[in-house]
């Protein structure tokens, strides 16, 4: 569905996306995990054919982004990271108006709006405007006015980000039920737990270049363990006492505020640091995320 | 009975999106979203469009017109005569910069219109001409108010008063286009957007041969005229409303120039709106 070798894009002599290669499948839902700045907007602006690449391959569709644009775009659902609604219309105007500039007819597109604004959860605001909505609103309406087309493919650039946590399992389960149907889903975030949740395979993305790819959980099983303990010691003393954690659990990361023991049993690791006279202020042991395979890859964590 | 329990599809696999007709009809798509942003301020539309044209010339016509007329009008017709096709063609100018300055700057900067379009199979120039057919959409309306008001006042017959409907849409494009041109080069509003109507649209208002005749200005102030936009337009508005002798000798001149610019403006437009929207 969406095929990219060396694809690259610079800004003057800044190069944002430095020569990524990947291949999207149809129904596949593909995930780009990254921190801020990474290339995760700007890759997904030139898969939208809204920004021309400076280099390499691209083809979305079997088209080339560079030449088929309209093309292209009739049949994707874009949802870009800033919402870009027409915030003085009101939502069920801003849905149709969308509509119709896919030379979709009108009673169609007002039909397709109704039923999107229930998917969207949002007929109770069907008559208001968009600025007095809350953000989660905005983003799950901005979701509704990406699907009037009945894309094939949909873009999703960090669906979730600035919505609480009721408002981000609202949409995570709207986009599974649309992944369900067999929609391609393409997803950028800097959440673990979103990429875990909506990706079947991703690449994980740092200064524009691909550091690795794999589904979620071959990832973390090839970069880190199954568990970890995070104990804290108070920030001035966590370098002193990583000093006596040495050697406990298979590898260990001494972060500013907390030290993280990867083991694949993390009672195990506490009680070893227990054993050796110390006596962290707090300790818990979780399951591996995403987060530590970023952290393992770049040896900086994903939100600073 | 069915036995499923979920809600309906989302994606509905029966119907496409449809390109070909998108790459046809896009431009129309934009005009809608511009007359449904218009509708929230109709009202005022409508009593600004059907009040001034009546205002303006009854109080030219009643004031200026009866001092002007006490010698013999001017260039041979009675003043208001001579003033009512400039007058609404003026009003068509200010309306056509009105729209550009505020859809073009408003469209990328205050209510998202174009980086949404963006997102569509719309391209850049279906952009530029949709909004220069939604000036056209408030131009209309004006140039109609103002030809039921000539009628009234018994200023010209009807037909007449009609051929300025095409020299209307033909300066509302030649300004459209130049603004949009412009002002799509802007990023930030710092003042500079009301520019365009108090340096640009009031002395050419004032410098187009629109109150006075052109040559009534000193030699060094009259190439303003030429150069304006509204003084072309303004003589075939009065070649078509009482056969005033240059404009109609001039016609196809004054129709180049402003053709001419109106496809420089388009031409610059398109070119601005696909550098803004490629990032
Ligand atoms: N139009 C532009 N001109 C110049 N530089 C740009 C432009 N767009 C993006 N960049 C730069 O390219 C880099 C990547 O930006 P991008 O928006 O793709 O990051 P991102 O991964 O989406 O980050 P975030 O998580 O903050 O959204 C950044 O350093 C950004 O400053
Ligand atoms: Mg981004």
């Amino acid at each position: 569905m969406i095929s990219a070798r060396s694809l690259t894009k610079r800004f003057g002599d800044f190069t944002a996306v430095d020569g990524i290669d990947f291949d999207i499948a149809p129904g596949e839902s593909f995930g780009f995990l990254g921190p801020n700045g990474a290339g995760k907007s700007t890759t997904m602006r030139m898969i939208a054919a809204t920004s021309t690449r400076t280099d390499g391959d691209l083809t979305v569709l079997g088209l080339d982004t560079n030449h088929h644009g309209p093309e292209i775009r009739a049949q994707l659902g874009i949802v870009p990271q800033g919402d870009l609604l027409d915030e003085e219309l009101r939502v069920i105007d801003n849905l149709t108006v969308y509509g119709r500039y896919f030379g979709l007819p009108r009673a169609y597109v007002r039909r397709r709006a109704e039923d999107l604004l229930d998917f969207a959860q949002l007929r109770e605001k069907r008559l208001s405007r968009v600025e007095g909505l809350s953000g989660g609103m905005k983003r799950r309406l901005t979701i509704a006015r990406g699907l009037i087309n009945n894309p094939r493919i949909m873009l999703l650039d960090e669906p979730t980000t600035g919505l609480d946590p009721q408002a981000r399992h609202i949409l995570w389960d709207r986009l599974f039920r649309l992944k369900e149907e067999g929609t391609t889903l393409v997803v950028t975030t800097h959440f673990m737990d979103e990429a875990e949740q909506l990706c079947d395979r991703l690449v994980v993305i740092d200064r524009g270049r691909i550091v690795t790819e794999g589904s979620p959980s071959s990832l973390i099983r090839r970069y880190s363990t199954r568990e970890v303990l995070e104990v804290r010691f108070g920030s001035s003393r966590n370098e002193e006492a990583a000093r006596t954690t040495a050697g406990i659990g298979d590898r260990q990361e001494v972060l500013p505020d907390r030290i993280l023991i990867y083991a694949d049993d993390g009672e195990n690791a506490l009680q070893a640091v227990l054993d050796r006279g110390l006596e962290p202020v707090t300790s818990l042991v979780r399951r591996s995320s995403l987060e530590d395979v970023f952290l393992r890859l770049t040896g900086r964590s994903l939100i600073e | 009975m069915t036995t499923t329990t979920g809600p309906a599809a989302v994606i509905d696999k029966t119907m496409a999106a449809d390109p070909a007709r998108a790459r046809r009809w896009g431009w129309w798509a934009v005009v809608e979203h511009l007359v449904l942003r218009m509708r929230r301020y109709i009202a005022t539309l409508l009593i600004t469009g059907i009040g001034s044209p009546f205002l303006y010339l009854l109080g030219l016509g009643a004031g200026l017109g009866v001092l002007v007329d006490e010698g013999e009008g001017v260039g041979g017709v009675p003043y208001l005569t001579f003033v009512a096709p400039a007058l609404v063609l003026a009003s068509v100018m200010q309306t056509s910069v009105q729209e550009n300055v505020l859809g073009t700057f408003g469209g990328f900067k205050w209510f998202n219109m174009f980086p949404a379009m963006r997102l569509t199979p719309v391209t850049p120039a279906q952009m530029a001409v949709g909004v220069q057919v939604g000036a056209l959409i408030r131009v209309l309306p004006l140039l109609g108010f103002y030809l039921i008001a000539v009628v009234a006042f018994g200023i010209a017959d009807p037909l007449r008063a009609l051929a300025l409907v095409p020299v209307g849409v033909l300066l509302s494009l030649a300004v459209g286009f130049l603004v949009m041109g412009w002002v799509s080069t802007q990023e930030h509003d710092r003042g500079q957007l009301s520019f365009v109507e108090r340096f640009g649209v009031v002395p050419l208002t004032l410098f187009s041969g629109t109150y006075f005749p052109l040559d009534t200005l000193p030699g060094y102030l009259q190439p303003i005229g030429w150069v304006s936009p509204l003084w072309h337009a303004v003589e075939l508005g009065r070649a078509a409303m009482y056969g005033h002798r240059p404009g109609i000798d001039l016609a196809a001149v004054h129709i180049g120039y402003l053709a001419l610019l109106a496809a420089a403006g388009a031409w610059l437009s398109v070119r601005h709106f696909r550098r803004r929207l490629d990032e």
